[in-house]
């Protein structure tokens, strides 16, 4: 199934594969019925709530809310390319934290390569530092990133909670990148930009930036108030969704489509699979791996086996085997899983070796890109921001007394 | 025979400054811009990292959810390095050739340079310094390993007084 997820024959959706192999899983009796069901039944929200996100991402980039940061980044960098990796990173650090990855890898990434040609600045350092951030700045809420919804829900921490652990261990974790860019990009960022100035560009959507805030208070609120913080996604995407369709700007079709059901299957289809996996062998395998406690040599060690896991098979499936193991030493372990496979997928540029190695065999008469530099900016910024952020995590969790 | 002036953000100002002071009359010049495709290819492979997004054929608009930055990206490229060319042809304010060449930047440079009588290109690297560290990696190669004579310019004038004092002590006279 995860040959299928990463070849995609005929550009089939992964669905396509995932929930056969869920039934099999079922019918061959790896996973009963019941446990299929409660895995499944656990999920549903977490998925739910993801989608809710992604709707919400999608209003966000209909509205111009992109295209009018990647404007105010530009006039705000005035031709310095220093000051245009700085905006490019506050921005794709914002909008991977609130938006989730996905907004950031689909959404921004254009827009930031527009950016950079209207400033008359070379487009490779701010286009990785957007790869990069997606999965580095995807440490701070549980919307971030899919794995975080995963292990949010099997933690026992609530929303407010995550974002206080994680908070120094995003940060953390930024600021290596930053570093590490101005460092190896020194030469593409030293000199100055020399084409014209930038137009005023589009006006900022005040109304969608303020009900973005809102959504944003409301996770906080709900959390606070012992409700799911799904319901505040739900009234962002109720009033911008709303506006929009009365504006006839969206149809309902496309909402529905920006919502990605057979993305949602799939998560649901793959975690019945990796627990009939993790069930039957994987488990105990992993489990001798992984030292136990939450000391800091205990969760650097997790780090590193959720990020070496996450190289190997994709951090989505990686996530999902390694929580059941680590979820019964409470908090800081799972914490430490989800650095290892947030930040782990910045290796190679495309997350795993599985697509990395499919990419290899379906470009190998194509060499004409030079990807040499990410992997080699990989091994510099993985291993450093792994080190750091656990080290910072470790910190937030004896200072929260968590 | 021809000048070939290497054409990249930034510094282009500076090499057809430099080629309209040093190319003769009857000499042609060609005005060289590569597209590096590990930009859009980053893009591409941070998709492909999406594991479980894909969406059936024929249903994948060219934006937003479904759609590839990585194509997009190759879209605004192209027109990106057209503006560049013609904003260097324009300043140049004599006939030339454009060439837009794609792959690993500093390779295509020196293939083009191949034959020509001059390559006109800017340091980069860290401008506040004379040295070490002048050139970046792709103009590094180049000056390395190009077939022809390389003019190498300050992208704006050098802010540099003199050279650094030679190093003294063992093996060296003041």
């Amino acid at each position: 199934m995860l040959v299928f997820a990463v070849v995609r024959p005929r550009g089939l959706p992964e669905a396509v594969a995932a929930v056969p192999a869920a039934c099999l899983a079922v019918a061959v009796g790896a996973v009963p019925p019941r446990q299929a069901w409660e895995q499944t039944r656990e999920l549903l929200p977490v998925v739910g709530f993801l989608a809710l996100v992604l709707v919400l991402a999608h209003l966000c980039a209909e509205e111009g809310l992109f295209e009018a940061a990647g404007a105010a980044v530009a006039r705000w960098c005035g031709g310095r390319p220093q000051r245009l990796l700085a905006g490019v990173f506050s921005v794709a650090a914002a909008v991977t934290a609130v938006l989730s990855l996905d907004a950031t890898v689909v959404l921004l990434t254009p827009v930031v390569f527009a950016t950079a040609a209207r400033a008359g600045a070379r487009a490779r350092p701010h286009v990785y530092a957007t790869a990069h951030l997606a999965n580095s700045a995807s440490l701070l809420l549980p919307v971030s990133n899919l794995t975080n919804l995963l292990a949010f829900d099997a933690g026992g921490l609530t929303f407010t909670r995550f974002a206080a652990v994680m908070a120094l261990p995003w940060l953390a974790a930024i600021a290596v990148e930053y570093a590490a860019f101005r460092a190896f990009f020194r030469a593409d960022l030293a000199v100055p930009a020399a084409s014209g100035t930038p137009g005023k560009g589009p006006d900022v959507p005040l109304f969608t930036l303020v009900v973005l805030a809102l959504t944003l208070a409301g996770f906080a609120v709900t959390s606070l108030a012992g409700l799911e913080p799904a319901w505040a996604a739900l009234g962002g995407v109720l009033v911008l969704g709303g506006r929009a369709l009365l504006r006839r700007r969206t149809a309902p079709r496309e909402l529905i489509g920006a919502a990605s059901p057979l993305f949602c299957l799939f998560v649901l289809a793959l975690g019945i699979v990796v627990k009939g996996v993790v069930d039957h062998g994987l488990g105990t395998g992993l489990g001798r791996l992984l030292p136990d406690g939450d000391s800091l040599p205990a969760l650097l060690g997790v780090a590193a086996v959720a990020a070496v896991l996450a190289n190997v098979i994709n951090n989505l499936p990686a996530v999902l085997a390694l929580l059941p193991l680590t979820a019964p030493g409470g908090p800081g372990p799972v914490l430490a899983v989800l650095l290892g496979v947030n930040l782990g997928p910045n290796l190679t540029y495309v997350g795993s070796l599985a697509t990395l190695l499919w990419r290899r065999i379906l470009h190998r008469h194509d060499v004409r890109a030079d990807l040499g530099s990410f992997t080699r900016l990989g091994l510099v910024t993985v291993p450093a921001t792994l080190l750091v952020s656990t080290v910072a995590l470790w910190g937030m969790l004896h200072i929260t007394g968590t | 025979m021809s000048v070939v002036v290497w054409i990249t953000e930034g510094t282009w100002p500076a090499c057809v400054a430099a080629a309209r002071v040093h190319a003769a009359r009857e000499q042609e010049i060609v005005l060289l811009y590569v597209h590096d495709d590990g930009v859009a290819e980053s893009a591409h492979g941070a998709f492909a990292g999406l594991l479980g997004r894909g969406r059936p054929r024929g249903h994948r608009p060219p934006q937003g959810w479904g759609s590839d930055p990585g194509h997009r990206i190759e879209e605004l490229g192209e027109p990106a390095a057209r503006r560049l060319l013609a904003e260097a042809a324009r300043r140049l304010g004599r006939p030339a050739q454009a060439l837009l060449a794609h792959g690993r930047t500093e390779r295509e440079v020196v293939q083009a340079a191949t034959g020509a009588e001059l390559l006109v290109c800017a340091r980069d690297g860290d401008l506040s310094r004379a040295g070490p560290h002048s050139l970046g990696p792709a103009t590094r190669f180049v000056v390395d390993h190009a077939p022809c004579p390389v003019l190498l310019v300050w992208p704006a004038g050098p802010d540099h007084e003199s050279p650094p004092p030679p190093p003294s002590g063992p093996g060296h006279r003041r």
